[in-house]
């Protein structure tokens, strides 16, 4: 993938004018910030920020046995979403470890748009493509057909109300519906990756540098900034959400995550994975593995994905994603551990920071929730 | 972005003044502490403590990582900022004035110090 040209969203130069230090990232170069990656990220907290997330892939999934084939192929009762609602979700290997991540919205009775993440979007396009054979549903690869911006941040509703005349007062947390915004044609969604409200917008790329123009000026007075990459991860951090790579892999089933509700064994018929997730959700119950918490530093040096959690001298568990979390004002971590360290209190928890044992204290996650 | 013509430069992006009595004064250039991003922590070596050029004697976290510190010349440290330990975000807002690192008593320098307008042809290389 290194060796071929980075792909760049239809806001490219959009992104160099306005100053951005860029980043690979799955391939693609994308916004890692535009000036203070904590300014921005406080920005969010705080006020509202603009990302573009333009590489996320979106796989179209329709026809008659659409919902069918998202309820084999993945691990959510996907039939049960209701036209206008969107699931949090992941798909599995027959093993049960985790293929992805996904958020999937029902556009209408048997049209969905699934969400995948940059690095997986092939993966999960193709896994979808397999798993659809015997089913009346075709798979679309619409990873180019849709740029993606969200604005996001307790300021957002009132910016993107004064953009479009859609209902947003009736549109719920996981909700989306089409609409015009700055008269652009849009999917608007209450999603987000942020721990904040907000909204996620597809729309096609030739339109994306308009909306965001549009977005950038209705949001002027309410401190609205443009938001890289890096201010994205910090946010997800305190927000407790998982990301693949970090928190989630394929040697790993949704119940080591911890994220075990996502699987729906009440579900009509079989579903890729079930046999195994069912001895997964055993031994979870009976005998947990390693659990992923959260670790905040009683120090200032930070811990980085990798590093060894330590108690009594031994590794008792390891960093998934470690940063300088910018509302606590002292670097956080999630870490999987054993069980017998997971405990919220748990005392004498240290992390292996290139040679030294910094003292951490285990908490239940997420670090920020936000006041609704 | 000017990196100061009075100053010296390392290819690991230190600046460092002329030495007076025998002094020079630290830092890490703009260019540097902007391809860091916020810098969050900021481990010194301590007075009396002696670096060789070249070799590291600290670290710099940001968001995303964490970089060693290198010594631009040998010395023994005289000084160090205390307030860019308590506040790492003068490194990002002032890297040439109020976020220095430390003051060491040149006992010798590397010959491949560079000249402002080398160390700018070495960042735009």
């Amino acid at each position: 993938m290194s060796s071929t040209e980075p792909r760049r969203t239809a806001l490219d130069a959009l992104h160099r004018s306005l100053g951005a230090t860029m980043t690979d990232f799955a391939g693609w170069d994308m916004p890692l910030r535009y000036g203070s990656e904590r300014d921005e990220h406080n920005a969010v907290r705080t006020r509202a920020g603009l990302f573009d997330l333009s590489h996320m892939g979106e796989i179209t999934v329709a026809g008659p046995g659409a919902a069918a084939l998202l309820d084999h192929a993945l691990v959510g009762n996907i039939g049960g979403v209701r036209p206008g609602r969107a699931r949090y979700t992941m798909i599995c290997r027959e093993d049960g470890g985790i293929l992805d991540d996904l958020i999937v919205y029902r556009l209408g009775g048997t049209e969905f748009m699934v969400v995948a993440n940059a690095s997986n979007a092939r993966t999960v396009l193709d896994a979808l493509v397999e798993r659809a054979a015997g089913f009346d549903a075709e798979v679309r690869d619409d990873r180019d057909a849709y740029a993606l911006l969200a604005v996001q941040g307790p300021e957002s509703p009132a910016i993107l109300a004064s953009l479009t005349d859609a209902d947003l007062d009736g549109l719920k947390y996981y909700a989306g519906l089409p609409g015009t915004v700055a008269g652009v044609p849009a999917l608007i969604a209450r999603t987000g990756y942020t721990g904040e409200d907000g909204f996620e917008l597809f729309v096609k790329p030739e339109h994306a540098v308009e909306l965001w123009q549009e977005l950038t000026k209705a949001g002027e007075g309410a401190g609205l900034v443009p938001c890289g990459l890096s201010c994205r991860d910090t946010l997800r951090l305190e927000a407790g959400m998982p990301l693949y790579g970090n928190e989630l892999s394929t040697d790993l089933t949704p119940f080591d995550a911890g994220l075990g509700r996502v699987v729906k064994f009440e579900k009509e018929g079989d579903f890729v994975g079930r046999a195994a997730l069912a001895e997964a959700a055993e031994r979870a119950a009976a005998q947990p593995p390693r659990v992923l918490v959260g670790l905040v530093a009683e120090g200032r040096r930070v811990p980085r994905s990798g590093y060894a959690v330590v108690a009594g001298g031994e590794v008792i568990g390891r960093v998934t994603s470690g940063a300088p979390s910018p509302t606590l004002g002292k670097p956080i971590a999630m870490a999987y551990v054993d069980a017998a360290h997971a405990a919220p209190g748990t005392e004498g928890v240290g992390v292996d920071i290139r040679g030294s044992h910094e003292p951490y204290e285990v908490v239940a996650l997420p670090f920020y929730k936000r006041q609704k | 972005m000017s990196n100061p013509q009075q100053l010296r430069y390392s290819k690991e992006h230190e600046w460092l003044t002329a030495a007076e009595d025998g002094v020079s004064t630290v830092g890490i250039t703009e260019h540097a502490a902007n391809a860091l991003g916020d810098v969050v922590f900021v481990q010194l070596p301590e007075v009396g403590d002696t670096v060789t050029a070249g070799e590291t004697c600290g670290e710099l976290e940001s968001t995303k990582s964490v970089s060693d510190l290198y010594s631009p010349v040998s010395g023994e440290i005289t000084e160090v900022n205390e307030d860019v330990v308590n506040d790492p975000s003068l490194v990002n807002s002032a890297p040439f004035e109020g976020g220095w690192l430390f003051k060491v008593r040149v006992a010798d320098e590397p010959a491949d110090l560079l000249t402002a307008a080398e160390y700018d042809a070495h960042i735009a290389g």
